[in-house]
């Protein structure tokens, strides 16, 4: 299982580190955030401020964008271009197919996570000459740990949406959503009149909350880290719903007509 | 002889929307085996159901009724692909690959030593004259080359049955004597090779057994030697006389 899981893994990072527009993105970022750096707004502390929020924005946008498409590209793009009959003819499940694109996927958007946060490490500790590392690290934990999340969620997506694009516009909206107001949603509810507010009370619990492991603020305010208590909570909840997603989609997957 | 491959009533039926009871039935009630060692052709006008009796045998397609096994195991284990070697009818590898890489990754699935691989890979390569080319990436490659890097993957694990859906389409005719070299080699070694195709002058020379399916039915199966000598004609005439095609100059 592990075997073939790792060799379907190798290939998915093959493939990206061989695709241009790839590249495209980590360049992008990478220029940003430098040019960021170079501007001279010494001594001036909301500057450097906004300027690490504009930072992580840009490293929380290009990650989601990196992790979303290229999930939902992999197994379409395998039935698509029929590889994925010499593959299947293997001694290879599809369980291990699946669980193999996962690794590949989570392992490549960790690998630009990784740079991203080296890169923004290097710029804001040049600025204010302070090198808070241990919520960095957390940071680049908990924003990996989501992306296990997010690539699983996707990955579903993709058997049970035809299309790739609109897969990710999907799960996009999804995950945006659940960004922007899923802390909210039960505050909401207690407004609401009862069979609405029964309902967004269960989405509330039922969603995964991936707003906990946006620390960016902390960062930006230069606050201590986190207890490690949280961050192995937020881990094992994170494990959860992921191992949740990569079962639901070997599920739908094992049904599944290649031919059709 | 062990029977390698054994289809028992086969049907397979695909939904479609423009019969009018909504589904269509490819292959009907075929009954099939293959003999370890044997050279089995299998024929059939297009869309008589070829591929998709394969895609059974591999377990992309379940059947409506009747089964299929492969050395003794249902085709639903996984198990049942360990020994064999499989060349698909349209593929395309993976574009970013070379061939070394395409084939050091399958043999990686089967837990080919590192050792053993690489030289494996150096001969196989060898075998499919695409040695001058295993560094370059796989969407460099003409029809014919894809088509050699194919049969490769078929060969990686050295395995004792080979399933092909039409290897000599695409090539030229050295390519097509190279096929036909490989096969009778791979029968000299004791392999059983099952393949599909409608070049019926190279099947009636390298096979041992045919069959002839016709709109998903098995319509003539047996010895090659034995069909020529009972419709004392070529395998071309047979196949057209089962198939029903009257020549216009006939009519
Ligand atoms: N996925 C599918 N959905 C619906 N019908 C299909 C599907 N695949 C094949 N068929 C139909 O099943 C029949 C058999 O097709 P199959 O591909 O097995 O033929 P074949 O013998 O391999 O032909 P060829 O020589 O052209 O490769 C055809 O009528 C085809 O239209
Ligand atoms: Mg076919």
């Amino acid at each position: 299982m592990i075997n073939n899981a790792l060799a379907v893994a190798g290939i998915v990072i093959k493939e990206l580190y061989r695709r241009k527009d790839f590249y495209v993105l980590f360049v992008l970022t990478a220029l940003i955030t430098l040019l960021l750096g170079c501007v001279n707004f010494f001594n001036d502390d909301r500057i450097a401020r906004y300027l690490k929020e504009i930072c992580l924005l840009l490293i929380w946008i290009s990650s989601l964008i990196i992790a979303v498409t290229t999930t939902a590209r992999q197994i379409p793009a395998e039935r698509e271009n029929r590889t994925i009959f010499p593959l299947l003819a293997k001694p290879l499940t599809r369980g291990h197919l699946v669980f193999g694109k996962f690794l590949g996927c989570w392992f490549a958007s960790g690998l630009s996570l990784v740079v991203f946060y080296f890169f923004f490490c290097v710029v804001s500790g040049a600025r204010e000459h302070q090198w808070p590392l241990l919520i960095y690290l957390q940071a680049l934990w908990l924003h990996w740990i989501l992306l296990a999340l997010v690539v699983a969620m996707v990955l579903l997506g993709s058997i049970m949406f035809a299309a790739p694009s609109s897969n990710s516009t999907i799960c996009f909206i999804f995950i945006v959503g659940i960004l922007l107001v899923g802390r909210h949603l039960h505050r909401i509810a207690i407004q609401l009149q009862e069979p609405i507010r029964t309902i967004v009370s269960v989405i509330y619990f039922a969603i995964p909350h991936l707003e906990f492991y946006d620390i960016r603020e902390m960062i930006v305010h230069n606050l201590p880290p986190i207890s490690m208590l949280a961050c192995l909570i937020a881990t094992v909840y994170a494990i959860g719903y992921t191992a949740f997603f990569l079962i639901a989609t070997w599920l739908v997957f094992r049904r599944k007509s290649l031919t059709a | 002889m062990p029977d390698l491959v054994k289809i028992e009533k086969l049907r397979v039926e695909y939904r479609s929307r423009e019969s009018q009871n909504g589904f269509k039935v490819a292959v009907d009630g075929l009954d099939l085996t293959v003999g370890s060692g044997e050279v089995f052709g299998f024929l059939g006008p297009n869309g008589a159901g070829k591929t998709t009796t394969m895609n059974v045998l591999l377990g992309f397609v379940s059947p409506s009724s009747g089964s299929a096994s492969l050395f003794g195991v249902d085709v639903r284990e996984p198990i049942a692909r360990q020994r064999i070697g499989y060349l698909p009818e349209l593929t395309y590898y993976y574009k970013f690959l070379s061939a070394e890489e395409l084939l050091r990754f399958y043999g990686k699935i089967f837990r080919i030593p590192k050792g053993e691989l690489e030289k494996r890979i150096d001969s196989i390569l060898k075998l499919v004259e695409l040695e001058h080319a295993r560094k370059r990436l796989i969407k460099t490659y003409s029809k014919g080359m894809q088509q050699r890097a194919g049969i490769a993957q078929a060969l990686i694990n050295n395995p004792d049955l080979l399933i092909l859906d039409e290897p000599t389409s695409g090539l030229d005719p050295i390519g097509r004597m190279k096929v036909r070299e490989i096969i009778q080699r791979l029968k000299e070694e004791g392999k059983t090779v099952f393949f599909s195709s409608h070049e019926l002058g190279e099947v009636e020379t390298v096979c041992d057994r045919v069959a002839i399916l016709y709109q998903g039915k098995l319509q003539v199966e047996g010895r090659v030697d034995d069909l020529v000598k009972n419709y004392k004609t070529n395998l071309e005439q047979i196949f057209l006389k089962v198939i029903g095609y009257q020549s216009s100059q006939a009519v």
